[in-house]
């Protein structure tokens, strides 16, 4: 069994998924952030792949992207960091990251140095439903990778359902159409959660863009499985050096 | 084999490039153009007011010019298609006022753009005034300081212009911004690309609207030659919007040689450079598979050019496919060789260029033509916005 599906098997509600940059804040670091929101008591970790023109993310990410970039961080560099990774992490981790690198690395090969490394899902903002179907999708199999495609509260119902058909692990429900880190209106936003959950779907449904603490988190807890904190914690390590203790003290200010 | 190098399959590739690589965000937008854009085009009275204002307004059709002296020099038939002579000084706004008005039949109140040198900018508030619609412009902190003549056009026009500070802070840059802001505001706002780049139908729709250009140059060829196909055309190529319009209709005609011209910088073996064909390899950027200047690593590389305009890392996904089959030929020019053609066009025919449009000129040095050939040139600009390198070139 995946290790995306036994964990939503064993823990149903606030599923805690966070998001940060590999090689950020510094070019070592991606162990040991993975490491603390572990212990801090992240359920899932998104890793995000740096990629020079992040379009689906905001300024914070891509600014970290950038930091990363300068830092030396490439995708072969990140797979060495990975080998040691499931000695040291045993929570779900998902690679987030644009296609161009991807297809540069070749997509065969990321797919299994990701599934050797001990990762379990991939996102991919920029490979969109049909390139999926017709040319990836059997090679994500091949490996046994979980994939995640993103919903929007533009997204039609038709369109939540075949995205929900094509993903495994979760669903990654983006909460307001927006880049990340936008402060929106949460009411809006919980009358798209609840239609998505009325969809009843397949996959269990993570919210992300928009979650930065107790108050955000829980609210999207109440209609979705759980939720994904991105910005704000890239945030929160930005000029940091004791990346553990500015772990803790953010994921404790969310989790309460 | 396709049946066509001018437009692209259902899912917007032209051979093996194009498509649409757009995150979720973005789906309903560039779907809703997709579906309503063939469709609105063909509409009589869209047709009715495109066409109108294209001649009333932009100042269509542009001459073909014989350049006499130029062909003399060069021993065969020079001809300039006189973009250059459009409103707004250059080509771009065949685009934008086509654009202005699908946006307008879907809706639309607002406006984005992004922009290199400004051209586009200026062609997109140019368009937005004309039509009371809000307009906000994307452009690289670098080219703001570096452009100040269009970012001065563009306030007066009405528009906001908004410096993209990430990145490398130019075109893609500014690019980047104007997509992100597409995906914040996804119900009143349209966004106009300026050139064959971004996520189907982008390409498509933009190549329409810019082979006006070479639907014209068939008509005014034959009446002064007799026939309506030249022995080759030129255009530069950065995105490409120029080259897909002169292009356009030559390309299903096997005896027009196609040649285009990219941005050698300071030489192609050298770092700075924007031969995206010469220096990039297939990769993904703004929503389409072409060629694309990248690291090992895919990550999108910094382009150079003395000219703004194609100042970009990529190059649209109908050229990519004429260069990988061989269709069209791909040349080009150096910093140093298109301000030679700029000078040689000033002073044997009175025509101060654009700098993109030189690099098309300097073509004549590198290819030899047939006394009895017929070329077209794509002018695709006048050169008052760049008289501050001009004159640098001329030690003032």
């Amino acid at each position: 069994m995946s290790r995306l599906k036994e964990l939503f098997e064993r823990k149903e509600r606030n599923v805690l998924n966070v998001y940060c940059t590999a090689g950020f804040p510094s070019p070592e670091s991606t162990l040991p952030v993975m490491e603390a929101l572990q212990e801090s008591g992240a359920d899932i970790i998104e890793l995000g792949m740096p990629y020079s023109d992040p379009l689906a993310d905001g300024e914070v990410i891509q600014n970290s992207s950038t930091i990363a970039l300068r830092g030396g961080m490439t995708l072969s560099r990140l797979f060495e960091q990975l080998k040691e990774m499931r000695a040291r992490v045993r929570v779900p981790v998902v690679l987030m990251g644009y296609m161009n690198p991807v297809l540069q690395y070749g997509f065969e090969k990321f797919c299994a140095d990701a599934a050797a490394a001990g990762v379990d899902g991939l996102i991919l903002p920029d490979l969109p439903p049909f390139e999926f179907e017709a040319s990836y999708k059997v090679i994500i199999d091949r490996y046994g990778l979980d994939f995640i495609f993103l919903v929007t509260p533009e997204t039609s119902e038709t369109r939540v359902r075949q995205l929900d058909a094509l993903s495994s692990g979760f669903l990654y429900a983006v909460s307001s159409s927006s880049t990340t880190g936008n402060e929106k209106d949460f009411a809006a936003v919980e009358a798209y959660l609840e239609r998505l959950k009325s969809y009843q779907l397949k996959n269990p449904v993570l919210v992300g863009f928009g979650i930065k603490d107790q108050d955000t988190f829980s609210r999207a807890c109440k209609y979705a499985n759980g939720a994904i904190i991105g910005s704000a914690y890239i945030k929160a390590l930005e000029g940091k050096t004791e990346v553990a203790a500015a772990t803790r003290d953010f994921i404790r200010n969310v989790l309460g | 084999m396709q049946a066509s190098y001018k437009q692209p399959d259902e899912q917007g590739y032209y051979g093996a490039f194009g498509g649409a690589y757009i995150p979720e965000m973005l789906y309903r937008n560039v779907e809703e153009l997709r579906g309503n854009y063939l469709k609105i085009m063909a509409e009589p009275s869209f047709q009715q007011e495109y066409r109108l204002l294209l001649t009333d307004y932009a100042g269509r059709p542009t001459p073909l010019y014989h350049a006499a002296r130029l062909s003399n020099k060069y021993q065969t038939n020079v001809y300039l298609k006189r973009e250059d002579l459009c409103h707004t000084g250059a080509h771009k706004v065949n685009n934008t006022i086509g654009q202005i008005l699908v946006a307008e039949r879907l809706g639309k109140k607002r406006i984005i753009a992004e922009t290199g040198a400004g051209q586009h900018g200026v062609a997109t508030a140019t368009v937005c005034a004309l039509k009371g619609l809000e307009c906000i412009v994307y452009m690289g902190e670098k080219d703001i300081e570096r452009q100040a003549p269009n970012v001065a056009r563009m306030k007066m026009l009405g528009a906001t212009v908004i410096p993209a500070k990430s990145g490398s802070k130019t075109l893609k840059d500014a690019t980047n911004e104007a997509i992100r802001d597409w995906i914040n505001n996804p119900n009143d706002t349209f966004y106009i690309i300026g050139s064959v780049v971004g996520p189907h139908p982008y390409p498509d729709m933009v190549a329409r609207f810019q082979s006006v250009i070479s639907k014209e140059i068939r008509t005014q060829l034959a009446e002064k030659t007799g026939s309506e196909l030249p022995s080759a055309v030129i255009a530069c190529v950065g995105g490409g919007s120029n080259a897909a319009g002169t292009f356009y209709h030559f390309l299903d005609e096997p005896s027009v040689g196609i040649y285009a011209v990219e941005a050698a910088g300071c030489g192609i073996d050298t770092d700075k450079s924007a031969a995206a064909t010469q220096l990039g390899k297939p990769g993904i950027l703004h929503g389409s598979r072409s060629f694309l200047m990248q690291t090992e690593d895919g990550q999108v590389e910094e382009p150079y050019s003395i000219s703004a305009g194609l100042d970009y890392p990529g190059i649209g996904p109908m050229h990519a496919n004429l260069f990988v089959t061989g269709r069209g030929n791909f040349l080009n020019a150096t910093d140093q060789e298109a301000l030679d053609a700029a000078f040689e066009l000033a002073k044997l025919e009175g025509i101060i260029p654009a700098l993109e449009s030189s690099h098309a000129l300097a073509a004549l040095k590198k290819v030899s033509f047939a006394k009895d050939d017929n070329i077209v040139i794509c002018l695709s600009g006048r050169g008052d916005k760049d008289m501050e390198t001009y004159m640098k070139a001329m030690g003032q």
